[in-house]
């Protein structure tokens, strides 16, 4: 009788301490992961209009996907990963290299330098944005190359706030390389460009990776300045197009939107759930997205 | 190699590294003297100099042996110039001009623009034989036959005589040097072709007071002169038909004596005026207030439920007792590695009055208008942004909470702290101490987080006593889109960088204060 009332206790406890949590955790996930399994049951429904589309899952049927052949997605991801990659590149070679100058040489005017991209890197670009219209008609009318509606000229407006973003991220580790590794190849006879491509390089891969993936991330969820950049159908990125899809006929279009969305997710959902560790240390060193 | 001999026996020339350089250098050189000379023929004088000192100083920078750190440093640094430091600094300039729709230009682009609206065909006046001819990069051009003399010009360039040029049976130049005649039959077939000719307008002279050559239909030409005559010595425009004089004002426009106004200004620095204007302005500053009040509780109100939240569930899973706490937690943060603009569109879509899922399966079907209704659409936009943000914050509330030392709490249970107690007194202070800094961050992020407005509400519904075309869930940054113009409708970028300068100025003043508090936090430690 007593064992029976004890384990009943434990139990009692186990319910009020821990047990309780389990359900919540239920509740919690739906509330996380409904709209996810939602969008992919809608993309999953032929005929493709919001309307019916919230019968989940009675339907499985790749017409939408398909459908997404006759449209521009395909342009708009190539345009995407375009943009994304080059912006990803150039800001992981510029930051690293400034954070490189800041951490390994001393020079005149080094603080002041730090200091003055500590304070430029809080006021966001695409506050500017007008400027940056303004800009980039001017220059334009010299240089179509880097005017409205090119790739190039929206790449170049994100690499301009690669130093600001990137370079403290990366100078906090490549200050934790230790400089004898560079003293000691500078006595082996290895030149500066040598000592930053061959050894420091690989040895802060980890955080090259990290602004690579941010610098993307950033530029695949941009909307304001690639939607004022960007103007013909052609060169939109996804954000733009997928905008115009759901602004445009909403109800119509809707199949078509779940299908691309789920599409192109997958890859970064994908990715972030492997790297989670790296973003999360990122996270804390002022990164923010939320 | 043995090992004590000098550096000069390992010396193989100059090196892959150099020669990847000197063509590097080759590349660049070549780019910026094709923007240095596209510059010249545009007339761009600023980015004319700004192109030369940038090149300059590359050339400098990279072929002398003294500027080590900046040849790490030019390339990042020329970017954040132009597009960043620039771009702030140029809004600054914008903000004090009335730079928009009507004031687009410079005075002597105003005055061009305004001839040529005032152009009229000049009545009983001779008739040209015309041909429609190509330049050789393709521009097109009319050449007329001037009583015998043949006169060709483009777009770009007044008529000039051209001496070698045959002229055909009906009178119209048939070949002329330097130029292909496009054959009537072309022009015929062409609509695309037949739009552009007919727009055409080919000046007389340089003086824009002689008038154009137009054509009808691609045979004829005749001269069209502006009934406004500028008289550039008195800076006068003077109506030829009404006789009215127009003189320049202080605010580029052109008025005359009675009040009346040309349509096409020019832009010039109007001091304070954009700012007064936010703020007095009848039909802009009470929607500018409602939003700006908005954009602030957004803003807090975001970082406040999902700080909360994710703090909530942080400290309710940073339980080992828990099983599977690495599932649960990927599970958890699924919506943060969703792309937010997405996320964002997927809701709009949910929460659709007549479709919605959101109606449809947790309010039976019943016909709530979330996006539509001032106050349900800004409801929804802080949900949606809970949705997306609370990851964020029970990761990193999760992060800080298994930093915190053990010790402390269990002294405090030993002493006989409750867990209020604990929490209040131990747990949050030295919580916020490591996110008080981000959730500054993320205040200043979602102040301007333009996408999940835009893409839920698009800044709507609209306030019905406005004819801003402002809405109740407009934050600044959307206000700030909507009014300027770039997405199309009537521009004002004068008032919009103003907006963008007030922006600026919240943003500077919270990250000072940000600064300042995350160093007393620490000293308190």
């Amino acid at each position: 009788m007593t064992t029976y009332n004890r384990t009943q206790a434990r139990r009692r406890r186990w319910w009020a301490e821990v047990g309780w949590k389990y359900p919540l955790a239920v509740v919690i996930v739906i509330f996380a992961i409904f709209p996810l399994l939602y969008v992919l049951s809608a993309s999953l429904k032929p005929g493709g209009s919001l309307a019916g589309s919230s019968a989940l899952f009675q339907a499985v049927d790749p017409s939408n996907y398909v459908a997404l052949g006759n449209t521009s997605f395909w342009t708009w991801t190539l345009n995407t990963l375009i943009v994304g990659g080059v912006t990803a590149i150039g800001a992981v070679l510029m930051g690293a290299a400034a954070a490189y100058a800041f951490s390994r040489f001393r020079f005149t005017g080094r603080r002041l330098s730090l200091t003055s991209l500590l304070i430029i890197q809080m006021f966001p670009q695409t506050v500017a944005f007008v400027a940056v219209f303004l800009l980039l008609l001017a220059l334009g009318e010299v240089v179509p190359m880097l005017g409205i509606n090119s790739k190039i000229a929206l790449i170049c407006v994100y690499l301009g706030g690669a130093l600001g973003a990137n370079t403290f991220l990366m100078y906090g580790f490549f200050n934790s390389i230790p400089v004898e590794i560079d003293e000691s190849a500078k006595i082996d006879g290895a030149t500066h460009a040598q000592i930053f491509w061959r050894l420091i390089m690989p040895l802060v891969t980890p955080v090259l990776a990290v602004v690579g993936l941010l610098a993307f991330v950033s530029a695949f969820g941009d909307f304001i300045l690639a939607r004022i950049v960007l103007t013909s159908e052609d060169n939109w990125t996804l954000a733009v197009g997928m905008y115009q899809w759901v602004s445009n006929q909403l109800a119509s279009r809707w199949g078509l939107f779940a299908a691309g969305t789920v599409i192109a997710s997958l890859p970064v959902l994908a990715l972030f759930l492997a790297l989670q560790r790296y973003i999360v240390g990122g996270l804390t060193q002022g990164s923010v997205k939320g | 190699m043995p090992e004590n001999d000098s550096h000069a026996r390992g010396w193989r020339g100059l090196g892959w590294g150099f020669i990847v350089k000197l063509l590097l250098m080759a590349v660049v050189n070549a780019l910026g003297i094709t923007i240095v000379l596209a510059a010249v023929r545009t007339e761009s004088w600023l980015i004319l100099g700004a192109s030369i000192v940038l090149l300059l100083a590359a050339d400098i920078i990279y072929f002398s042996k003294r500027t080590l750190p900046l040849k790490y440093l030019y390339p990042g640094l020329v970017f954040l110039l132009v597009f960043q430091i620039f771009t702030l600094g140029y809004t600054g300039y914008v903000a004090f001009t009335n730079y928009g729709t009507g004031h687009a230009g410079t005075m002597q682009q105003a005055v061009d623009a305004t001839i040529i609206q005032g152009e009229r065909r000049v009545e009983g006046s001779v008739d040209y034989p015309l041909a429609i001819v190509e330049g050789f990069g393709g521009e097109l051009g009319f050449a007329i036959n001037d009583e015998g003399t043949v006169r060709v010009g483009t777009a770009l360039e007044p008529l000039s005589v051209v001496d070698d040029a045959t002229l055909g049976s009906n009178g119209a130049p048939t070949e002329v040097a330097g130029y292909t005649v496009v054959p009537r039959a072309t022009l015929l077939t062409d609509q695309e072709l037949q739009q552009a000719v007919v727009s055409l307008r080919v000046a007389v002279s340089d003086d824009p007071n002689d008038g154009s050559i137009r054509t009808r239909e691609g045979s004829t030409g005749v001269i069209y002169t502006s009934t406004l005559e500028w008289d550039a010595e008195a800076e006068t425009m003077t109506d030829k038909t009404t006789g009215t004089v127009y003189s320049p004002d202080d605010r580029g426009n052109f008025v005359a004596d009675d009040g009346s106004r040309l349509p096409t200004g020019w832009y010039v620095t109007v001091g304070f005026d954009n700012f007064i204007r936010a703020v007095t302005d009848a039909d802009l500053a009470l929607p500018l207030l409602q939003v700006t009040i908005w954009t602030f509780a957004f803003a807090i109100l975001t970082v406040l439920t999902s700080f909360g939240l994710g703090l909530l569930f942080a400290m309710i899973y940073n339980d080992e007792r828990v099983r599977g706490r690495r599932i649960w937690r990927t599970l958890f943060i699924l919506p943060y590695a969703f792309p937010a603009f997405m996320s964002a569109l997927l809701w709009r879509g949910m929460f659709n009055s007549e479709f919605g899922v959101v109606n449809d399966l947790f309010f039976f079907g019943a016909d709530i208008n979330w996006l539509g209704d001032p106050w349900l659409a800004r409801g929804a936009i802080l949900f949606v942004n809970l949705w997306l943000s609370y990851p964020y914050w029970f990761l990193v509330c999760t992060g800080a909470l298994q930093a915190m030392p053990s010790e402390t709490l269990e002294a405090a249970t030993i002493d006989g702290a409750g867990r209020w107690r604990q929490f209040r007194s131990i747990i949050l202070p030295l919580l916020l101490v490591s996110t008080a800094p981000l959730a500054i961050a993320s205040f200043a992020f979602n102040f301007n987080n333009f996408t999940i407005i835009y893409m839920l509400t698009g800044g709507g519904p609209n306030f019905s006593d406005s004819a801003t075309g402002l809405g109740s869930t407009d934050v600044l940054i959307s206000a700030i889109y909507q009014i300027s113009g770039v997405a199309g409708g009537a521009a004002d970028y004068g008032l919009a960088s103003a907006l963008s300068i007030i922006v600026f100025i919240v943003i500077g003043v919270i990250s000072a204060l940000a600064f300042r508090q995350t160093r007393k936090l620490e000293e308190v430690q």
